[in-house]
């Protein structure tokens, strides 16, 4: 398993995490906070100091709901969720092994399932 | 001799206003805000003292590019003077149009006194489009080449 | 032929570390009429400038170039000090080798040969300099101050105590702003009424000073030292010459239902208010938005209760023109508005409030004369949650990029108070910084904490959602344990950011004074020269310019003062020489130039020509009124026949420049 580099995050989701001022406020306002290990706030620190192998051996990628609301309210434009989403892009590019085979996804479909989903989550669980 | 692409440097002229534009192309040196040597600054009391026959003088002396920079519109130390440039460019833009020169080798842009870090992305972005156009042969005046 | 000496500054090593000052100087050498060319390490400090000086005798030098800083910088320097050797003052032209050369580019040698250049159109330039000579204009010996806050009465004040006349100009109807609403001032905790209101009444007492209270600046035209300036006195339907300020009206309205901006809408006012005891001028206003008599002519108990008889329903709007020599500008603040911060539920709940309604909570004078009481039910809140930076230190585009500079400080003096006043009170202040520099400030912050045990949380709050109990749920941060808390709130104070007052934008485009992008006034220079105006005899006072506390905008407002006064102590004003002047010989009389020029300095006059042929001929040429002109340009690019050209930047100088640069 080659290593997960800050860059490759940071490419990845776009983020600049120097524009962070640390007032806590993603964190502050995060629903799924006490679910988390690591907290909002927290991976945008620990990626800007290239400290990524908690995050990429923690649950807590797998608890944020994406539900974008530190990237609604942070006030510097920091966008934590996405961070959290660059990391969890990395653990699942690194697994290798696909999530998803095109020869499943007849049988996943169903009329209340939208298939921009299918799409979507083909498009990221796919190596 | 055939200039090479790489090596192309273009020559580009820029009218500055002394109560916005040279202050704010200051304020990008005080900021240490790069953009290429390539632009050289010709400060002028304001966008209207520019004269379109300043502009005619510079592609025919061999500029590859020009750009005046005022202070934004509603801004101008003299009240009115950067509407009456921005008209006067209009019409010369039109013409330099019908003469065969490219419409991005000539740029209307407003720059504050307190925008260096616009002024910079400016020269830069222009000295950019302009080095994609390379030399500008149309206007130029062979015998006021340097031999 | 000019004898021209080239002068390349070092500027220790801010322009010979990227330009190789010496290269520069020597290939300047061999450039047509230059005779003498040298560089030194500082050409601005006094050795430079002797050396310039001794040049010029020895060399017998008639123009100087100087290859250093921006002009906008020591280009006032470099004239002196060749007029001390007996140049001309404007022979000289700098080549900006600094700001727009050696602190741009990395590399040396493209700096080198840029610098060179640079030079060589400076050369380019001077060779065709004339000695120009300035000529002189009056000064008129009046100020004018826009705005009447604690800025503006302090500077108008200090221009008074000089001797010299001052007119106010506040769009409320009465003089004080910000500061008569705020309660106590840190870091002393002195009432700020008590600090104010002599001010205020200095100001309506002093012969010197004339206040147009309920008046706004509509146009300003001229320049410095001779401005004219149109007030619009809105129609108060007031005689303010008979109002005594009895207050007999305010109580008699049938209309009671106005909020009370005072109050900011805590509470409400009649249509005709005064708006508060210590008001200066202390006359009635109706409000005409809200009069019955106004609005459909039923109802007139105002005009039959005043004793008076200074009810005039019949008053317009008054327009009158005042010449001035001097304008400071000190419009002030207002916090912003909170549309975009949802998440903090200001909209959604009464007992979500900001600082400055907080402050008129705690005010003797305020809605609730002075009790804590909860907006929503009336009862003494027991939580309160401060929440600072509230749309300060916001790049996101919801609130405003810069730090407010004074909330830390408020916050800390509303949350010390609010515990002394009632131990029993849990108070919470959610900060992302404490930002306290100033005498005695953090003094004062680390006493909230240390003596009145001021909970101080390192984070943020992120949510704000009312309960059904009337309580209010805070989400917040708290970094340093890492957590995330909950905590049950009576009232939440928001430390909203403040924004320059939304009439400085139009203010400024009169004034023709630059802005930023935040629409704080800029200033002449952001170190040596705060509180003057790029624009002449324009200065800045207070918060217009940007954040500051009351100490801070106090010695602002002197500031100005001082430079008003040194201004009007002239009688006579140095006037730019570089102004447009026609050729007549070349004039066709065609008003082109007349049309275009802001000033009106442009006139035409019949005058008698001995033609070639021995015969005399009457044409119609412009005259440019030197006094006037303020050198922009316009008129030259206007006229078809090439009769006008700009002293100081005439076309043969800047085709001189172009030809230097694309050579």
């Amino acid at each position: 398993m080659s290593k997960v580099t800050k860059e490759q995050v940071l490419r990845s989701s776009g983020v600049n995490v120097l524009k962070c001022m640390r007032c806590g406020k993603c964190s502050a306002t995060c629903p799924s906070y006490d679910e988390m290990e690591y907290h909002p706030h927290q991976f945008v620190y620990m990626v800007e100091k290239g400290d990524l192998e908690p995050l990429l051996n923690s649950d807590s990628i797998y608890k944020c709901l994406s539900c974008y609301a530190c990237v609604e309210r942070c006030p510097r434009g920091v966008e934590p969720a996405k961070v959290v989403e660059g990391i969890r892009n990395a653990v699942l590019r690194q697994s290798g092994m696909n999530h998803i085979k095109a020869e499943n996804i007849p049988e996943m479909l169903d009329e209340d399932l939208p298939q921009q989903a299918i799409v979507s989550a083909f498009r990221k669980y796919k190596r | 001799m055939q200039v090479n692409e790489k090596e192309f440097k273009p020559t580009i002229v820029a009218f500055c206003c002394n109560w916005c534009s040279y202050a704010g192309a200051d304020l990008a040196g005080t900021n240490r805000l790069n953009y290429p040597a390539d632009v050289k600054i010709i400060r002028v009391p304001c966008s209207c003292r520019v004269n379109p026959m300043f502009i005619l003088r510079a592609f025919q002396r061999g500029a590859d590019g020009v750009i005046m920079c005022g202070c934004h519109p509603g801004d101008c130390h003299y009240t009115t003077g950067n509407y009456y440039a921005r008209r006067r460019m209009t019409l010369l833009f039109s013409m330099l149009d019908y003469l065969g020169i490219e419409r991005e080798r000539t740029r209307v842009e407003w720059v504050s006194a307190a925008e260096g870090a616009k002024f910079a992305a400016t020269m830069n972005e222009f000295v950019e489009t302009v080095t994609k156009l390379g030399e500008n042969k149309r206007l130029e005046d062979l015998r006021c080449k340097e031999k | 032929m000019q004898r021209i000496g080239v002068f390349v500054c070092w500027c220790g090593s801010n322009i010979a570390a990227t330009v190789d000052v010496e290269a520069v100087s020597e290939a300047l050498k061999s450039e047509p009429g230059v005779v003498f060319s040298t560089n030194y390490q500082y050409m601005c400090s006094e050795a430079g400038q002797n050396m310039i000086k001794d040049a010029i005798k020895e060399h017998n030098l008639t123009g100087v170039v100087i290859c250093s800083c921006s002009p906008r910088m020591h280009e006032a320097t470099f004239r002196k000090t060749v007029q001390g050797a007996g140049l001309n003052p404007y022979m000289v032209e700098i080549a900006n080798i600094r700001e727009q050369c050696s602190w741009i580019h990395k590399d040396k040698q493209t700096g080198t040969e840029k610098a060179i250049i640079l030079g060589k159109a400076a050369i380019a330039k001077v060779h065709l300099n004339a000695p120009l000579t300035a000529g002189e204009s009056p000064v008129v010996k009046r100020a004018l101050v826009i705005g009447g806050g604690i800025a503006g009465i302090q500077t108008a004040l200090d221009i008074a105590e000089a001797g010299f006349d001052v007119d106010i100009v506040e769009t409320k109807p009465t003089i004080g702003g910000k500061m008569t609403q705020i309660d106590k001032t840190f870091p002393t905790l002195d009432c700020a009424a008590c600090i104010l209101t002599p001010k205020m009444v200095d100001c309506a007492q002093n012969e010197k000073i004339h206040i147009y209270s309920y008046s706004e600046v509509t146009a300003v035209k001229g320049f410095v030292g001779n401005f004219t300036v149109s007030i619009k006195k809105k129609a108060r339907y007031v005689d303010t010459t008979k109002c005594t300020g009895c207050g007999v009206c305010t109580e008699k309205c049938p209309v009671k239902n106005v909020p009370n901006e005072f109050n900011l809408g805590m509470n409400n006012r009649r249509a005709i208010y005064i708006p508060f005891a210590q008001a200066v001028p202390k006359v009635a206003t109706i409000d005409a938005d809200y009069c019955n008599m106004l609005k459909n002519g039923k109802c007139g108990v105002c005009s039959k209760v005043c004793t008076a008889g200074a009810i005039d329903y019949k008053q317009q709007d008054e327009i009158i023109e005042e010449r001035y020599g001097a304008i400071v500008a000190a419009t002030g603040f207002n916090p912003i508005k909170l549309d975009n911060f949802d998440e903090f539920a200001y909209s959604q709940s009464k007992d979500v409030i900001t600082s400055l309604e907080f402050e008129r909570l705690t005010n003797a004078a305020g809605p609730t004369s002075g009790q804590l009481l909860r907006p929503s039910d009336g009862k003494h809140p027991h939580t309160i949650v401060f929440v600072q930076c509230v749309g300060s230190r916001d790049t996101s585009g919801c609130g405003k990029p810069y730090c407010s500079k004074i909330c830390c400080m408020y916050t800390a003096k509303h949350a010390m108070l609010t515990r002394e006043k009632y131990p029993d009170t849990d108070v919470y202040v959610f900060y992302i910084d404490v930002r306290t520099p100033g005498k005695n400030f953090d003094e004062f912050y680390r006493r909230a904490v240390e003596d009145y045990n001021v909970h101080y949380i390192k984070g943020m709050v992120g949510k704000v959602a009312p309960r059904a109990d009337g309580t209010l749920d805070v989400q917040a941060s708290d970094l340093i344990s890492n957590e995330q808390l909950h905590i049950s709130a009576d009232l939440v104070v928001l430390a909203a950011a403040i924004e320059p007052d939304k009439s400085a934008r139009p203010l400024a485009t009169m004034l023709t004074a630059s802005m930023d992008t935040n629409d704080f006034f800029t200033e002449a220079h952001a170190k040596l020269r705060p509180v003057e105006s790029p624009t002449a005899g324009v200065f800045l006072s207070g918060t217009c310019q940007g954040p500051k506390d009351i100490p801070e905008t106090v010695s602002q407002a002197s500031a100005a003062a001082a430079k008003v006064i040194g201004l009007l102590c002239k009688d006579k004003l140095t006037c730019n020489p570089c102004v447009a002047h026609s050729d007549e010989m070349l004039c066709n009389g065609c008003s082109s130039c007349e049309k275009v020029c802001p000033y009106g300095a442009i006139t035409y006059s019949d005058k008698e020509f001995r033609m070639p042929d021995r015969t005399t001929a009457i044409r119609r040429v412009a005259a440019v009124n030197e006094a006037v002109c303020q050198g922009c340009g316009a008129c030259t690019v206007a006229c078809p026949s090439g009769a006008m050209d700009l002293k100081g930047f005439s076309n043969k100088q800047i085709m001189a420049e172009v030809d230097a640069i694309c050579k």
